[in-house]
């Protein structure tokens, strides 16, 4: 037999993907492989000559590199003799600050650093992240590419990007050769919106290294480090070359960060039978010894990989721990897309999200998936205003910020219309005026033009071999009246002289004023202490453009006033008949004339009444003045009632049928969704008062549901019942109403 | 750190670095390269605050100012697998540490070369 239930299961987006037990001899495990070392260290002459269990003949290159550079000698003697479990309590310990621990972590070995990792759960990883991030308050990247490589959109797209308040702004390429003109594109359009956002196109090295020079760019995290010799070899690489290289981009001022993640020795093929996240600890040596000032970690491209295992994404939450435990800037991953499943995306987000990291994103799409170059886009544009939502439900900062429609085009039109102006002072191929516009409004890359792709490549090459720098861009901007860009750009070049953004973790603000680990460390200490989300930048993250003011709904009904459709004729009286009475609450017809379903209350009451008459039983309208509960309006119509059974009804539409001797809370038919309500329930409603009035058998009216009607009506129904509430008169007894008009 | 004091690779001040000068021709590329003087005080500062390796960086980049771009270019591929025999390595070094005055990085690739001969990533000789 098959279950219906599990056929439906299986077409689950969440099984839609792939998921192994662990088989270590591939590096198939997340963590705890039975090959992976225990940690010890030994020190001899001033030098390391053995690590977890290796000697130093037995050194590969990591092994080599990490006792030469990365480990404290003066402190890894205190740091291994200290049990893990003690150091995984001070990384929760609100009382040890951040400062006190990197100075431990740095005398520990790889296996001591995930043997302190394993002491932990995911809160407590969370926790400790939070204290252990390197900067003060997090902040977020952002991917800008598009399929055609096309300047104009990049341009506009980058200057989006940096109005929603990314601090860094990475593109990529598809050919290689247009590098150039996406930096350049990039470079223009973010410092059209914001100056001092930090950009870089992800290229192979010496053309990455090249755009550095030309002042085209201002970081770069393109440099891979790996967990095993063979892995790094085959990255082309070793942890020398790719230190070097780290020095070089610092020798012309530029930022970098190295890149890793669990999983790639797996992947590549040589993991040595050891775990994800061992690997990944050696990883993080490697760029701590070779001074990077931080990494882009957290599985990266990878991120299926360990997902498909048990704890996978916990192991990828301890590798950006132990990168902050290491003193690294931690750009946190969440960029290629981690699963089909929605809620299952949302939750691995919320381990970075919620503690905060330099980067939360290491490249959040801010352009549609379509377009995503980096073969990522976890979360993209169309998602922009569910990252906002969540910044503001949890008032937690997610590095970025809310925007008006009007505000981006603005920009957007700017960017383009500089960088129109910069391809025409240098002589590049011309962006005409359709694919300006096209480029203001587009959603992706298929709204715009194509273009002349042989040109662009042939200017590409042109900017990267030729004498055109950056001051070529500054000047064409200047001299095309575009100053304040030209300005910003101009202002990042004086910065790459004076350096501050070298150091670990380092941004601008929206003065150029530089945030690293130098100028604002991060002093969480518990509550009370470190980045607190509040005043003007909690206005801001709160301030959703499709967020409105309640006051505005209140008004609008304030303007209706009392309608005229029926008149007061003095107090009510208990009928002696067989009838039916329908009691309304304070507002209804009077302040309120519209039902939460929208429909007119006047119709609603013809309805009711109709449906009492189609079973021959006269009707008497009452309202009710000293409560607006549903409840307790039908239960003081029923005692008026000549049958004992009455109507209540509130002015948003919700309806009770009542018998005088019930309890208040209880009732005949109760219909608390009142959306879902219609002037043919309605009817029904009025019909079966009447049945039961006249003693006759009673199917209850039976109504559709739809269980999302109070998710997005809550408010209004809230509103609405406010308004009913305050024109309660407590003494007042009820009154008889008459319609006017038609019957 | 505090600008008054900072010079640019090619001793400019900051205040010197000006739209005009731009406009009019007047500064070039190796004016907004950062100086040798100035990462070292960035290299004193990450020490200062306990980042000991960022700090080693930072030093072998002052080093690296006094390269030409196509010299930094050429050494990063040398470096990397199998690509520069043993003693060509060497020979690296030592113009690193006499033309260049960049002692530290010469000691680095000093000690690359002894891992990669070691674990068999230097270039075969072809004799």
């Amino acid at each position: 037999m098959k279950s219906k239930r599990f056929e439906v299961l299986a077409k689950r987006p969440v099984n839609q993907e792939t998921y192994i037990k662990s088989w270590p001899e591939y590096g198939l495990i997340a963590v705890g492989s039975p090959s992976d070392p225990a940690p010890s260290i030994t020190i001899e002459g001033g030098k390391i000559i053995e690590i977890d269990g290796r000697h130093q003949n037995d050194f590969d290159l990591i092994d080599c590199f990490i006792a030469a550079h990365a480990i404290d000698l003066e402190t890894a003697g205190r740091a291994m003799a200290t049990p893990s479990v003690d150091i995984a309590r001070m990384l929760v310990d609100i009382n040890i600050p951040r400062s006190e621990i990197i100075a431990l972590i740095s005398g520990c070995t790889p296996a001591k650093l995930v043997e302190i990792i394993q002491q932990m759960n995911v809160l407590e990883m969370m926790m400790g992240l939070a204290k252990m991030r390197a900067r003060k308050s997090p902040a977020n990247q952002a991917h800008v590419t598009n399929r055609k490589e096309h300047p104009a959109l990049l341009a506009a797209d980058a200057a989006e990007a940096a109005l929603r308040g990314f601090s860094e702004i990475e593109t990529t390429i598809a050919v290689t050769r247009y590098a150039p003109l996406n930096a350049l594109a990039i470079l223009v359009g973010s410092q059209t919106a914001q100056g001092g956002v930090l950009t870089q196109c992800a290229v192979e090295e010496a053309t990455n290294l090249r755009l550095g020079f030309k002042g085209l760019t201002t970081y770069s995290e393109t440099l891979s480090v790996y967990g095993t010799e063979k892995t790094f070899v085959d990255g082309d690489d070793t942890p020398w070359s790719k230190a070097f290289l780290g020095a070089a981009y610092a020798s012309r001022g530029v930022k970098t960060r190295t890149t890793s993640g669990t999983g790639a020795a797996a992947l590549m093929g040589h993991s040595e039978g050891k775990s994800m996240l061992y690997l990944e600890a050696r990883c993080l040596l490697v760029t701590r010894g070779a001074g990077s000032q931080g990494t882009q970690n957290g599985s990266i491209s990878c991120i299926a990989l360990p997902g498909s295992l048990p704890g996978g994404f916990r192991s990828v939450l301890a590798e950006n721990l132990i990168a902050s435990m290491l003193g690294l800037e931690v750009a946190s991953g969440n960029d290629a897309v981690s699963s089909h499943s929605e809620m299952r995306k949302s939750a691995k987000l919320m381990l970075q999200f919620i503690p905060g990291t330099d980067f939360i994103t290491s490249g959040y799409g801010a352009i549609p998936r379509y377009d995503n170059m980096f073969g990522g886009g976890n979360f993209d544009v169309s998602e922009m205003d569910d990252w906002y939502v969540i910044q503001r439900d949890m008032q937690v900062d997610g590095g970025i910020v809310p925007v008006q429609e009007k505000e981006v085009l603005k920009v957007r039109e700017k960017a383009v219309l500089a960088l129109q102006a910069v391809f025409q002072k240098l002589q590049f191929p011309p962006i005409d005026d359709s694919e300006v516009s096209a480029a203001i409004s587009a959603y992706n890359s298929q709204d715009i033009p194509d273009r002349d792709r042989v040109a662009d490549i042939d200017a590409a090459q042109e900017l990267l071999a030729g004498p055109l720098s950056v001051l070529d861009v500054i000047k064409a901007l200047q001299e095309s009246g575009y100053h304040e860009i030209a300005g910003n750009i101009l202002e990042l070049q004086r910065q790459r002289v004076v350096g501050d953004y070298l150091q670990p973790a380092a941004i601008f603000d929206e003065n150029f004023k530089v945030k690293s680990v130098l100028t604002q460390p991060n002093d969480y200490q518990g509550p009370g202490t470190g980045y607190r989300v509040e005043g003007e930048r909690w206005d801001r993250l709160q301030n959703l453009p499709q967020a409105w003011d309640p006051q505005t709904f209140r008004m609008e009904m304030d303007g209706e006033g009392a309608a005229d459709w029926f008149e007061e004729q003095g107090p009510a009286q208990p009928g002696q008949n067989r009838e039916i009475i329908i009691a309304v609450d304070p507002a209804f017809g009077s302040g309120i004339t519209k039902s939460i379903g929208n429909l007119n209350l006047h119709d609603v009451i013809l309805a009711l009444k109709a449906g009492v008459q189609d079973e021959g039983v006269p009707v008497r309208i009452v309202r009710v003045f000293h409560t607006s509960d549903c409840a307790f309006i039908g239960h003081a119509g029923a005692q008026l009632s000549g049958s004992g059974i009455a109507i209540g009804i509130q002015s948003k539409g919700t309806t009770v049928i009542h018998q005088r001797d019930l309890a208040p809370l209880e009732n005949l038919e109760l219909f608390p969704q009142a959306p879902n309500l219609d002037l043919d329930i309605y009817r029904r409603i009025g019909r079966n008062a009447a049945l039961y009035a006249i003693g006759k058998p009673v199917v209850p009216v039976s109504v559709k549901i739809d269980n999302t009607v109070r998710l997005r009506l809550i408010v209004q129904t809230t509103l609405l019942q406010c308004r009913a509430t305050q024109m309660v008169v407590p003494d007042r007894p009820p009154e008889e109403l008459r319609l006017r008009g038609r019957i | 750190m505090s600008d008054h004091d900072t010079l640019s690779h090619s001793g400019r001040r900051l205040d010197e670095l000006t739209i005009e000068d731009v406009l009019g021709g007047r500064l070039s590329s190796e004016d907004f390269r950062i100086s040798a003087e100035t990462l070292r005080r960035q290299a004193q500062a990450a020490l200062d605050a306990g980042y000991r390796q960022v700090a080693e960086n930072l030093l072998r980049a002052s080093e690296l100012t006094r390269l030409s771009n196509e010299d930094v270019l050429n050494i990063y591929d040398k470096l990397r697998p199998g690509r520069t025999t043993y003693p060509e390595m060497k020979a690296i070094a030592a113009y690193l540490e006499s033309d260049c005055d960049a002692p530290l990085t010469a000691a680095f690739i000093r000690e690359a070369a002894e891992v990669y001969l070691r674990r068999g990533i230097v270039k075969m000789d072809a004799k």
